[in-house]
């Protein structure tokens, strides 16, 4: 089955780096991937859009991504602001980095037939890293509630990709979004 | 032993050339190629190829540099997109004319006016009759696959002759996706170092590049043309020997599902992967459609291609690039020629431009499209030789 997800953030907050480091981890599981950036110039600060793509077979669809089974916002500020919800399929999820409960984040989406999910992302970063680098965590979140690679997978990654205390200090990240992020069911 | 590793087209493409042992490098970074040339150049600065890297202050140097260096005998690259290619046309043409075997990388972008950095094929066929083969691949595992191959067929004393690696800008260039990737002892079996004809060297001076008048110029250009006859075998002898190292099949052209089509969308690039998603779903609801995809543009594989066509009864051909004013667009010229050649002009044809200035080429275009094809197939009649595909008229 191939599923499609969508990230939501803004240039400079590594979006392009958390739509690949998901492609990566799920590759590491024998997946097949894409992750793509929204194509074009890039400028600090301006809403972007990064994308993944993973399936246990060959992927040959080399389209873009407009009605992807998952949405991902990394930054809270998008929400109201940007449509995240653009043509996420029926059911599909939302994880969202988000301070309030899931409940709070579907009243301020409208009603929406999907699953929501929200973690304080920030507040992880800030107690963990000292920094508002809150990418990394949105994919720990991910992962506890779509099962898209194994969550080892994804520490295998980030130890390759940031070795050192950087990476042990996201890996802890992860692992508490991983057990932070809240459901509205 | 094969490792599996996630790579953009750019990426894949500077993995494949640092493990070809190529020995100059002369390129001007460009988007969206620009990751390639800096990834190169990375390579050199830490050791990780034994390549000159000649920096250029434009791209007409850079080919030029890399026609000086590939005389001498050495293994040769360079990359560019859109503008530069267009900048180097000039010496696109001298690189082919003094047979000099460079491999090029091409990340495609269309040309300006209006200025544009998204992918279309407007590049490349700009310098369709160059006389360099060129390649398109679909993903970045084909394009890591050609630059190996590219090297072997171009270096082949068969050949001499340069060939470009064609990516779709963005859509390949910055995507990353699964590529499996050799081991470089496995690349250097495959690809052992070049061996060169007849070098230059200042111990042996010969003139190259002469004056070349009316009683011997049109001598050289027609050993050009024989040379690029003689690239099919090479390409195909190439591509079985590549299989037998990797397992991965490669030919003129790739069919999917043309065995008993009714019709066929051809088409370049990644475009022709989307193209399949959409007959794998189209065959599930009984309709027989197919997809024919050259990897080799240049020279073009029409006997294949007719082959390949077989009873199929219509074409969609489907041009990421305008050949202003011209009856149809390059890709779709070619087709309607090498039909008309091998007596099947009664094969239906329309021709599909698309994409321009990266415009996204949706699943639902190409349904649209292959259900066009369809219909031309039952009753008969062409109802419009040329489409504009996503545009606002």
């Amino acid at each position: 089955m191939l599923v499609e997800v969508r990230w939501h953030g803004r240039g400079g907050q590594g979006i392009v780096t958390v739509s690949r480091m998901l492609a990566q981890a799920a590759l590491l599981d024998g997946k097949y991937v894409q992750a793509f950036p929204e194509f074009g110039p890039e400028r600090r600060g301006a809403p972007v859009t990064g994308y993944t793509r993973i399936s246990d077979e060959p992927i040959v669809i080399h389209s873009q991504i407009y009605d992807p089974h998952i949405v991902v916002v990394v930054d809270p500020t998008l929400i109201g602001s940007v449509n995240v919800t653009r043509g996420l399929v029926p059911k599909g999820l939302i994880v969202a980095h988000f301070d309030n409960s899931p409940g709070d984040l579907r009243k301020r989406l409208g009603s929406y037939d999907a699953k929501v999910y929200t973690v304080n992302a920030m507040r992880i970063a800030l107690d963990i890293l000292g920094r508002p680098i809150y990418n990394t965590a949105m994919l720990g979140a991910l992962l506890r509630v779509a099962p898209l690679a194994k969550l080892d997978s994804l520490i295998k990654v980030i130890e390759e990709r940031f070795p050192g205390p950087v990476g042990e200090k996201n890996i802890a990240v992860i692992k508490r979004a991983y057990e932070e992020v809240q459901g509205d069911e | 032993m094969a490792k599996v590793i996630g790579l953009t087209g750019n990426e894949a493409i500077a993995y494949a050339v640092k493990q070809c042992d190529v020995d100059v490098i002369a390129a001007y970074p460009i988007t969206p190629q620009t990751i390639m040339v800096e990834l190169l150049s990375e390579y050199v600065y830490n050791g990780e190829i034994n390549a000159e890297f000649v920096c250029v202050e434009s791209e007409h140097s850079a080919l030029s540099a890399c026609v000086g260096a590939s005389l001498t005998g050495a293994r040769v690259f360079t990359a560019t997109a859109s503008q530069g290619l267009a900048l180097m046309h000039e010496m696109l043409y001298v690189a082919s004319g003094l047979r000099c075997p460079i491999v090029m990388g091409v990340a495609n972008r269309a040309l300006s006016a209006p200025l544009n950095i998204h992918g279309d094929h407007s590049d490349m066929m700009g310098s369709r009759d160059c006389g360099w083969m060129q390649v398109y691949a679909e993903n970045a595992q084909e394009a890591y696959d050609w630059i190996i191959q590219s090297f072997k067929i171009a270096e082949d004393c068969r050949v001499l002759l340069p060939i470009s690696v064609n990516i779709d800008g963005f859509i390949l260039s910055h995507s990353m996706e699964r590529v499996e990737v050799l081991e470089d002892e496995d690349v250097s079996r495959f690809l052992p170092p070049r061996k060169p004809v007849i070098t230059i060297d200042p111990a042996k001076p010969i003139t190259v590049g002469a004056l070349c008048l009316p009683d011997y110029y049109f001598e050289m250009k027609r050993q050009q043309v024989h040379a690029l006859n003689e690239s099919y075998n090479v390409i195909r002898e190439v591509n079985r020997d590549f299989e037998s190292f990797t397992g991965r099949k490669y030919d003129l052209l790739e069919t999917y599902e043309m065995s008993d089509a009714d019709v066929a969308i051809i088409s370049l690039g990644s475009t022709a992967g989307t193209a399949k998603a959409v007959a794998r779903d189209l065959r599930s609801e009984g309709k027989k459609v197919g997809v024919i995809k050259p990897w080799v543009y240049r020279p073009f594989p029409e006997e294949d291609l007719i082959k390949a066509v077989g009873d199929a009864e219509a074409l969609a051909v489907l041009d990421r690039a305008c050949s202003f004013g011209a009856p149809f667009n390059a890709l779709c010229s070619d087709v309607v020629a090498a039909l008309y050649r091998y007596g099947k002009s009664s094969v239906k044809v329309f021709n599909c431009v698309y994409g321009l200035g990266g415009r996204d080429i949706t699943p639902t275009d190409i349904r649209a499209i292959f259900n066009e094809a369809l219909e031309v197939a039952k009753t008969g009649i062409v109802k419009e030789q040329l489409e504009f595909i996503g545009v606002r008229e």
